[in-house]
């Protein structure tokens, strides 16, 4: 491997990281506080990613449609927290259940409404065009994404460490009977992480889209990696988040060069192994 | 108990019947209508198989596993390769790919029981997803994403009311065999590891060594279902063994009823007739799985069986209205001690 190609997957590794780590973040702070595996959130993804398509289509602007996807996508999980998932509150199975048949449904609707053809998002201007990085070129939108995953990360990590909004997100991983105990309305808690959890999912759908494409099946796909960089990095943890993207980014994009053949290998193996002997994470602690 | 409270329910006699109208049924079958109807019989059956296999696990065990679809791959993908690649000839194939689905199911397990609850789903969904993954990128094994085709049915049953009788046969020896194993005092055991691991470790039994055992015997008869399938289809490919595979064997057993045997296989019917069915009519049968899945959730949580029984019980109520009428309160009490007392 060749020094430029070594920069070109390095850097295919750490854009593509960030995506999944606005994805992972989300799934993390819902996995964490809530105790919900939310296996609807590659449905989300890919919901908010068709939704910016045609926002994009409708209004032409691509700020728009990124805020756009974000917000609709919230407003889907409020009302997906607020009917569905809080009449289970607390039972693990009928949880993973019901996130698995709103899983069908959102992906089925998306085929119904968006089609199976690969829809790709068109990005504006200055994202459209190539920098030299490394003596490679490279594409300014990839970078873009990596910016967008810092700047979302420093809101993150300043919400959770300086805000009392974060204290309590805090205290609700470590301890939520504690928490409610305390006079602090969870059920309200818990719909708006869910909800900034979807937002989340949302704004990676729109940028997943014009990266990666949006077609059936692009769900399961991403979730399944988020899954990985959740376990990887330990529920409930934003640091682990950031460092489970980065290593998921860079085995997925080290392996396809490679070892093709055992491109989900790579990714699913340490995700078995690191369950069976330490499930709350390399970084994270038991609760 | 639950089975204690379905004879309570409905009588024995009166079960042995259906039981048996249901089998002269099966066996008619493929005298009475299409060789469509046959085929979609035919799928019943091998996820009929599966759906239990998932249901030793997830309603016996208390262990709702979310890859089986993975575990039907490997004996599927097994045996096809053997048959098609390397022409075995059926008996051979089967047998190796049994022997290696049972390998890796105690390897899973291994790994899986460690956990419960759910990193124990997400344990046996990357799990899964392993075998999917191996499917998907491993081309000279496994044809990538064209999958193995021209998977040989053995030579007695290559015509399609021939296979689903051998299907049949199939599943009922598995059918008998699970029941029996349910019944007996290691299907007691996990049920009360079900109910309660903590008391069961405390009463000196050897929890995780139970649920290594009810994990490759459940691989084993996923297995099973795995030859079955990939006969059925002379063909198996990667969607087969996805994520979204096992969520369907999953619905299959939370819609007909976990914790039960009859459920499964129930649920199997209903997830078979509405994919071969309603698509004929509805493009949008995923919807329909899952909004099927989201009610059964909310409103139905021990399925069709459970609606079965408190059907039969509200039935068996309005019959004893002139008694319960003598003596008020005492009836509808009953059935309520005994509702707690089967936790429905």
């Amino acid at each position: 491997m060749t020094a430029d190609t070594f920069a070109l997957h390095f850097l295919n590794g750490v854009t593509f990281g960030a995506l999944l780590f606005l994805l992972a973040s989300g799934f993390t702070l819902i996995f964490g506080l809530m105790r919900i595996t939310n296996l609807c959130h590659g449905g989300l993804y890919l919901v908010g990613g068709y939704i910016g398509f045609s926002l994009l289509v409708f209004t032409g602007n691509f700020w728009l449609a990124l805020v756009g996807a974000g917000l609709a996508i919230a407003a889907l999980g409020l009302v997906v927290e607020r009917t569905l998932l809080r009449q289970v509150r607390g039972q693990t199975d009928p949880e993973v259940l019901l996130t698995l048949g709103l899983a069908f449904v959102l992906g089925d609707l998306a085929l119904a409404i968006w089609g199976g053809d690969p829809l790709t998002i068109r990005t504006p201007g200055v994202l459209r065009e190539s920098v030299s990085l490394f003596g490679l070129t490279y594409p300014v939108f990839r970078l873009f994404v990596v910016l967008v995953g810092v700047g979302i990360a420093a809101v993150l990590w300043y919400l959770m460490h300086h805000t009392r909004l974060g204290a309590v997100i805090r205290a609700g991983v470590d301890d939520r009977e504690m928490v409610d105990a305390m006079g602090i309305d969870i059920q309200r808690l818990f719909n708006r992480v869910f909800a900034f959890g979807a937002f989340l999912a949302g704004l990676a759908g729109l940028l997943g889209g014009a990266f990666l494409a949006l077609y059936p099946g692009a769900d399961w796909e991403i979730l399944l990696l988020a899954i990985v960089v959740v376990i990887i990095g330990g529920p409930g943890s934003l640091v682990g988040a950031v460092v489970g993207s980065l290593t998921v980014g860079l085995i997925d994009a080290f392996a396809k060069a490679l070892v093709p053949d055992l491109l989900y290998f790579t990714l699913f193996a340490p995700m078995v192994l690191i369950l069976a002997w330490r499930p709350y994470g390399l970084l994270g602690r038991a609760s | 108990m639950r089975a204690a409270a379905l004879a309570r329910h409905i009588p024995a006699p009166l079960q042995l019947g259906l039981l048996a109208a249901a089998l002269v049924l099966a066996i008619a079958l493929p005298y009475l209508t299409s060789s469509f109807y046959v085929s979609v019989a035919t799928q019943i059956l091998f996820f009929g198989l599966l759906a239990m296999s998932i249901d030793l696990l997830g309603g016996y065990t208390g262990l709702m596993p979310l890859g089986h679809a993975g575990v039907l791959g490997i004996s599927a993908y097994t045996m096809g390769y053997l048959v098609s690649r390397l022409r075995w000839g059926w008996v051979e194939a089967a047998g190796v790919a049994l022997a290696l689905t049972v390998l890796v199911s105690l390897l899973f397990g291994f790994l899986a029981v460690r956990t419960r609850g759910i990193f124990f789903v997400m344990i046996t969904m990357a799990e899964g997803m392993l075998v999917w993954g191996l499917a998907y990128r491993w081309a000279s094994v496994t044809g990538a994403e064209n999958g193995i085709r021209g998977i040989a049915r053995p030579a007695f049953a290559t015509l399609y009311w021939q296979y689903y009788y051998f299907a049949l046969v199939v599943f009922l020896l598995c059918a008998l065999a699970l029941w029996l194993l349910v019944r007996s005092p290691f299907g007691l055991t996990l049920r009360g590891i079900r109910e309660s691991e903590s008391r069961m470790r405390t009463l000196g039994y050897n929890v995780t060594l139970h649920k290594l055992l009810a994990f490759t015997i459940s691989g084993f008869f996923a297995g099973v279902a795995g030859l079955l399938y990939a006969w059925y289809n002379q063909y198996i490919s990667p969607s087969s063994v996805h994520i979204s595979a096992s969520t369907e064997g999953l619905l299959m057993v939370v819609l007909g009823g976990a914790g039960t045997l009859l459920g499964p296989v129930l649920g199997a019917a209903v997830i078979v007739a509405v994919k071969n069915l309603l698509s004929m009519y509805v493009a949008r049968w995923p919807t329909v799985l899952g909004l099927i899945f989201i009610v059964v959730v909310l409103f139905a949580k021990d399925g069709l069986v459970g609606l079965g029984r408190r059907g039969w019980a509200a039935w068996q109520q309005r019959q004893q209205r002139p008694v319960s009428a003598a003596a008020p309160g005492a009836y509808p009490m009953a059935v309520d001690e005994e509702r707690a007392a089967t936790g429905s």
